[in-house]
């Protein structure tokens, strides 16, 4: 444990992987790993061997989120060791494959670094996901990245919640980051969407190029939004929807929600409020895969954390 | 023009879930089978959940596209074992509210329809036929909050493929942007509301009203455009110029810029002024269109009341 005077020593970040379509109808992430599958000139780097990488190309395929289960959520201990082979759920299988090929996780040969590649339908502008608050390689990135996009903004949100974190595909790498830019429909690729993925990714690479060269990046803090509670759709006894997302709280991800203020509104157009008891900031907000999965929203309270000094051991 | 007269509307169609993930239909059908919703005056109402397969899994369709299979060809072709469920489904639904064509049909069908592209409210109707558009006309008025526009198909009936053309006078309303599978209140708020008026107007009609005659603007489809391809995979190598993404219904002039490469090219618009429409809806790309471009035309409408017998 580093104290607040040293710089933290890490292993180079040699080997990246570059997830697109872990989730198949999610196109910015499909169209740039598939340009980059073809030509890889842009994720060049000094010292980094970046591979792209199509995580599900059935679901790709079809232009789905998934075939069977959703790989995002498939990488649990209890998945990656699964005997059963073919007759596995098709995702499950990719799972255990794409273990093998980036981890195994959890060991000294997994990938130093994954990024996958995500849109959502919510207006969450560009997002890092991060897993760990106390992985200080992905928060200087983090911050790294912030900084070389200012004044456009790219905000973190960190996921540590013992109930409602999840296993990611991204989860089998060291240091596991997600990108997530919306809003956009699935199926659809939009320009600007496309555009701001890819700037993020090249920044991101700079700084492992950088870190891996030497550089040393000084303690720095970094905002994060911690995911507090998942909010759910209010629903009638047969579970189907009473009612929407308030046109209030509709494209306000990251803004403030304060108790009282409108949540929901019935079909005939009733307002539900808010009943916390503070304020939280609300964001996937309107997600269309999260119908399935009981969420409207989930709520995050703004915290600053603190990322060690680092250099390369 | 001398005043039109048409026959007592007194049964429609009110369809949600021709395509299973657009979701504000199959939602306001719900809500209205909920209510048991089936006569609101002089009008009689049927609420129909047009494809309940793609509803219950949330796609566009299972096997084919249910909104393309009401030409006759497909309504009179004969049903065996490999028949898709969504024609065996369009056959089903002609002789419930159709047939398409006879004096049996329901008076008017609306078909409610969401879209990715950034088309606000918009009317879609195959013939410049009157009733459709005095509605349309109407809700203009009343709705200012949203754009509304008309768009026409210049198709004749036998080959007008989609669920509207079961009714005697039908429109489909088309509502965006929406992502599939998500339900926006501000976009269901605005189909009631369009419902509503439309059921209003009937009720006038019915009551003897005349309409006055008047002029609406239209847009009729004149051609696609795809996006560029890989001439091997197929694979589109370019997406929507953000110039042209989201501006639906604004004027493209030649020279303007339609697509943007991967690689950083920008496709120029070659060709007469155009009014690009439905640019960058997501089902679309599968059937090679980015966009269509229209004409506007101006549509003037006689005015209208109900025959009396």
């Amino acid at each position: 444990m580093s104290s607040y005077s040293n710089t933290a020593r890490l292993t180079e970040a040699r080997r990246v992987a570059i997830f697109g379509g872990t989730h198949g109808n999610e196109m910015s992430g499909v169209t740039l790993v598939n340009l980059w599958m073809k030509n890889s000139d842009e994720i060049q780097r000094k010292g980094v061997e970046a591979k792209p990488f199509i995580t599900n190309p059935k679901a790709v395929e079809k232009c789905t989120r998934y075939v069977d289960t959703d790989l995002n959520r498939a990488f649990t201990p209890e998945n990656l060791s699964a005997p059963g082979g073919d007759e596995l759920p098709y995702e499950v299988q990719r799972a255990q494959e794409i273990n093998k090929v980036f981890g195994p996780k959890g060991s000294p040969e997994a990938y130093d670094v994954i990024f996958d590649l995500h849109n959502t339908t919510s207006n969450m502008g560009c997002t890092l996901i991060l897993e760990s608050s106390k992985d200080h390689f992905n928060l200087q990135m983090m911050n790294y990245i912030k900084k070389a996009i200012a004044p456009a903004s790219c905000l973190v949100l960190l996921n540590e919640h013992p109930l409602l974190k999840y296993s990611t595909s991204r989860s089998v790498a060291k240091h596991p980051v997600g990108l997530e830019v919306g809003p956009q429909p699935q199926g659809v690729l939009r320009s600007n969407i496309f555009e701001a993925m890819r700037v993020i990714l090249k920044h991101a690479l700079d700084f492992i190029e950088l870190f891996n060269e030497g550089m040393e990046f000084p303690s720095c803090s970094v905002e994060v939004f911690r995911v507090s509670e998942r909010i759910d759709y209010p629903r009638d006894a047969n579970g189907n929807i009473i009612a929407m997302v308030h046109p209030n709280l509709q494209d306000c991800d990251w803004e403030p929600l304060n108790p009282g203020d409108p949540m929901f509104q019935t079909f005939d157009g009733k307002t539900i409020h808010y009943q916390g008891s503070g304020t939280v900031y609300p964001t996937f907000i309107n997600e269309a895969a999260y119908y399935e999965k009981q969420q409207a929203f989930v709520t995050t309270r703004r915290e600053t954390l603190v990322a060690s000094a680092i250099g390369k051991a | 023009m001398e005043s039109v007269s048409f026959p007592p509307q007194s049964s429609i169609a009110i369809c949600g879930g021709t395509h299973g993930n657009e979701m504000t239909g199959v939602y306001l059908v719900r809500e209205m089978q909920k209510h048991k919703v089936d006569k609101i005056g002089s009008v009689s109402i049927s609420t129909v959940l047009s494809n309940p397969r793609a509803v219950d899994v949330c796609r566009r369709y299972t096997e084919t596209d249910l909104n393309r299979c009401f030409t006759d060809a497909l309504l009179s072709s004969p049903i065996t074992d490999s028949t898709p469920y969504e024609v065996r489904r369009a056959q089903e639904l002609n002789a419930q509210l159709g047939p398409k064509g006879s004096e049996k049909a329901v008076d008017m069908l609306i078909d409610l329809h969401n879209t990715t592209a950034n088309m606000g409210l918009c009317l879609i109707f195959y013939t410049a036929d009157y009733l459709p558009l005095q509605i349309f006309k109407y809700i203009q008025n009343k709705m200012s909050s949203v754009p509304v526009r008309a768009m026409q198909l210049d198709i004749p009936l036998s080959d007008a493929y989609s669920l509207d053309s079961l009714g005697k006078h039908s429109f489909s309303i088309e509502v965006g942007p929406q992502p599939n599978g998500v339900l926006r209140a501000d976009i269901f708020n605005i189909v009631k509301e369009a419902v509503d008026h439309t059921i209003a107007w009937l009720q006038e009609f019915n009551s003897g009203s005349t309409f006055e005659a008047g002029e609406v603007e239209a847009f009729t489809v004149v051609k696609s455009v795809d996006y560029p391809r890989d001439p091997v995979t197929g694979e589109i190598s370019a997406a929507i110029h953000p110039q042209l993404q989201d501006n639906d219904f604004k004027l493209l002039k030649p020279g303007d810029p339609i697509f943007l490469s991967f690689t950083g090219e920008t496709v120029k618009h070659e060709g007469e002024e155009l009014y690009p429409l439905f640019v960058n809806e997501c089902a679309y790309y599968e059937k090679k269109i980015a966009f269509h471009l229209a004409q506007k035309r101006t549509f003037k409408l006689p005015s209208i009341h109900m025959k009396k017998d």
